[in-house]
């Protein structure tokens, strides 16, 4: 028994010398020490497996309520987004067409990065004002409003993680640039064949500030 | 008459003396507007006004600013591009600047939730995650790190971006301005973390920015080792307010929205974070509906800067045409221009210094004689990546991919020698 003690003991001591060992001595002793409640206070981001999701939940049935007074005026009351604000519902479907809508719904690969982003920037101009249970319920909402949980659903911060979003196949990795034909650095320098036919004048579209000419 | 301009401009002199700022703006204002003309008594023979007076003394302008007669030297915007001005864009006149610096005030700003008034005492940089030591520092805990001095250009990813389908707007500033080239003062990243420390599993780290947009991307370890560091300066003074005062992030050779400007945080990760600015934003939509993630780099591009939509040609004769050249993948080795339309071409002269991930300058001196042009420029850069047309890029990517428009512009000088932006096909 007391073998066992002293074995587990220096087995314990070794991988805290080990430990201490690996660890990197600092080398200029600049900055300090960030203490557990300071990092607390700013660590807000929430990745796709739902690390640093905060303690909270909601539904979209109580998401309707602060959707509407925290996101509707520019957002709209069904997520159509007003004037030039963005549009957070619908476009399923549009992707690959001529003229495609991409919302939480139809492109958003990740509930996380909603939680993410309206706790940290939204409403616009009152960024970090929403209490977690009010952020999860407007998820809740806006997922709800795309049809991708049911109502009733509670999202919180075990499962936030866990939610299927429509377009998570859709993204493209890696990078497949350079993807062009010419990586040899000689183009054609004379009688080259190149299209010279005018086809479209930005003058003619005339949408550009009047300010241009001064 | 004479006598009459001489009695004019004492009394403006006086004014000036008195130093009432609102008879001083009076007085600059009048001096604008007669500045579109030529006033012969300034010519020779007579003796110039500025000559027959004394000037402003030093204490004048303390913090000086450009002359009276270059105020159509501005950034501006698009309004109709945004919902508002405080997560919107505006533009570097880079048709009216010379060489390789961009001047403080006019590189080009983009912000998400408008510019952030930070004072450098309320500053702190907190670095957690996957670190040995969890730490926090002061603007002037970051000056004392060895300090690294680097010429980048910045260009966001959008630049260009409304002129996929077609030429939409009639300004070199509107098509090309969303860049900007200063020279940097700072930390590197691989210094920092050797007061930190690392964990072997930190893979990506997730810079934050303190606006109100709280601006996150994931940027990975590799590209933050090599050669990422944490500004305070550029072109030898502060940060200006719009450009990330007191500190941002600098990521040579890649999408400006990644150089997070008011830094406040870096967390260090095994995994990236997908933040909104990296999966709904910054993504490459393609015709089939799927949409590239993580393009980073930007690729070689150029652009002639006069003769340009904003530079009109007035007179027949030699003329000295300009350009900017840049790669984040390097220095720019070569540029060639075509002045019809991309049948012909000619090797321009590129200016000293040619920098790595750097706007490079290039002149080419042309004859003209009233005919019509079809001007076109051509980067090439040291891994011998060739600047491609639109045609090109459209083929690969179709024309919803907003980002990453590195194309060929033509611009059209007209007989009257006007210049348009065109698309050719």
């Amino acid at each position: 028994m007391f073998d066992l003690v002293r074995k587990l003991t220096i087995f314990f001591l070794m991988i805290a010398i080990s430990t201490i060992l690996h660890a990197s001595e600092r080398k200029f002793n600049l900055g300090k020490i960030a203490t557990k409640t300071e990092i607390a206070g700013w660590n807000i981001d929430v990745r796709p497996d739902g690390m640093g999701a905060p303690i909270g939940s909601g539904n979209a049935i109580d998401g309707e309520e602060v959707y509407a007074e925290q996101c509707a005026s520019c957002h709209g009351d069904f997520g159509e987004g007003l004037d030039r604000w963005p549009e957070l519902v619908g476009g399923e479907d549009s992707l690959d067409t001529h003229d495609p809508v991409k919302t939480t719904g139809s492109y958003w690969p990740y509930a996380s990065t909603m939680y993410d982003y309206i706790y940290r920037a939204m409403p616009f101009g009152v960024a970090q004002s929403l209490t977690h249970d009010e952020t999860y319920r407007v998820v809740a909402y806006l997922l709800y409003m795309n049809e991708i949980i049911e109502e009733d659903f509670v999202l919180n911060e075990k499962n936030i993680g866990k939610i299927k979003m429509p377009n998570i196949e859709g993204f493209l990795l890696p990078d497949p640039r350079p993807d062009i034909a010419n990586l040899n650095g000689k183009p054609c320098m004379k009688n080259c064949v190149s299209p010279t036919k005018i086809i479209g004048k930005a003058r003619d579209i005339d949408v550009t500030p009047e300010d241009e000419k001064s | 008459m004479k006598k009459n301009n001489k009695k004019k401009l004492k009394i403006n002199r006086r004014e000036l003396l008195a130093g009432t700022a609102s008879f001083g703006a009076i007085a600059l204002t009048t001096k604008v507007v007669n500045s579109q003309e030529t006033n012969p008594n300034n010519l020779p023979p007579n003796v110039p006004e500025w000559t027959a007076e004394l000037g402003a003394g030093v204490d004048a302008n303390p913090y000086g600013m450009p002359s009276e007669f270059e105020k159509n030297v501005i950034r501006r915007n698009v309004e109709w591009l945004t919902a508002s001005t405080e997560s919107s864009v505006n533009f570097t006149p880079i048709q009216d600047l010379e060489g390789i610096v961009t001047p403080n005030g006019l590189c080009f700003e983009r912000h998400h939730g408008g510019v952030s008034i930070i004072n450098p005492k309320d500053y702190r940089l907190m670095i957690n995650g996957l670190v040995d030591r969890e730490m926090i520092f002061t603007l002037d805990d970051l000056k004392r790190f060895p300090q690294t001095n680097k010429f980048y250009f910045l260009e966001c990813a959008a630049n260009g971006g409304m002129e996929w389908k077609g030429s939409q707007l009639n300004g070199c500033q509107y098509t090309f301005g969303m860049v900007h080239n200063v020279q940097y003062t700072g930390v590197k990243l691989s210094d920092l973390i050797l007061e930190t420390g690392l964990k072997p599993k930190a893979k990506w780290v997730l810079a934050e920015g303190s606006d109100s947009s709280g601006m996150t991307r994931s940027i990975p370890i590799e590209k933050i080792l090599d050669d990422c560091m944490i500004a305070w300066a550029m072109n030898g003074e502060a940060l200006r307010s719009e450009q990330g005062y007191p500190a941002r992030l600098v990521v040579p050779g890649w999408e400006g929205n990644m150089w997070v400007k008011w830094l406040r945080r870096l967390e260090f990760g095994d995994l990236p974070y997908m933040t909104r600015e990296e999966t709904s934003k910054y993504t490459d939509l393609l015709p089939n509906g799927k949409a590239r993630m993580f393009t980073w780099v930007m690729d070689a591009k150029s652009v002639v800067t006069s003769p340009s939509p904003e530079k009109a040609i007035f007179k027949k004769g030699v003329h000295q045409l300009r350009g900017l050249a840049w790669s984040g993948r390097g220095k720019i080795k070569r540029v060639d221009v075509s002045l019809d339309g991309g049948k012909n071409w000619k090797t321009a002269k590129l200016h000293d210094p040619v920098l790595s991930k750097s706007l490079a300058r290039f002149t080419l001196p042309f004859e003209w004689n009233g005919q019509e042009l079809l001007v076109q420029s051509r980067a090439i850069d040291e891994t011998n990546y060739v600047q491609p047309t639109i045609q090109e890029l459209q083929k690969l990517r179709g024309v919803n991919s907003i980002y990453h428009n590195n194309s060929i512009a033509t611009w059209k000088v007209n007989k009257d020698g006007t210049v348009d932006n065109v698309r050719l096909g």
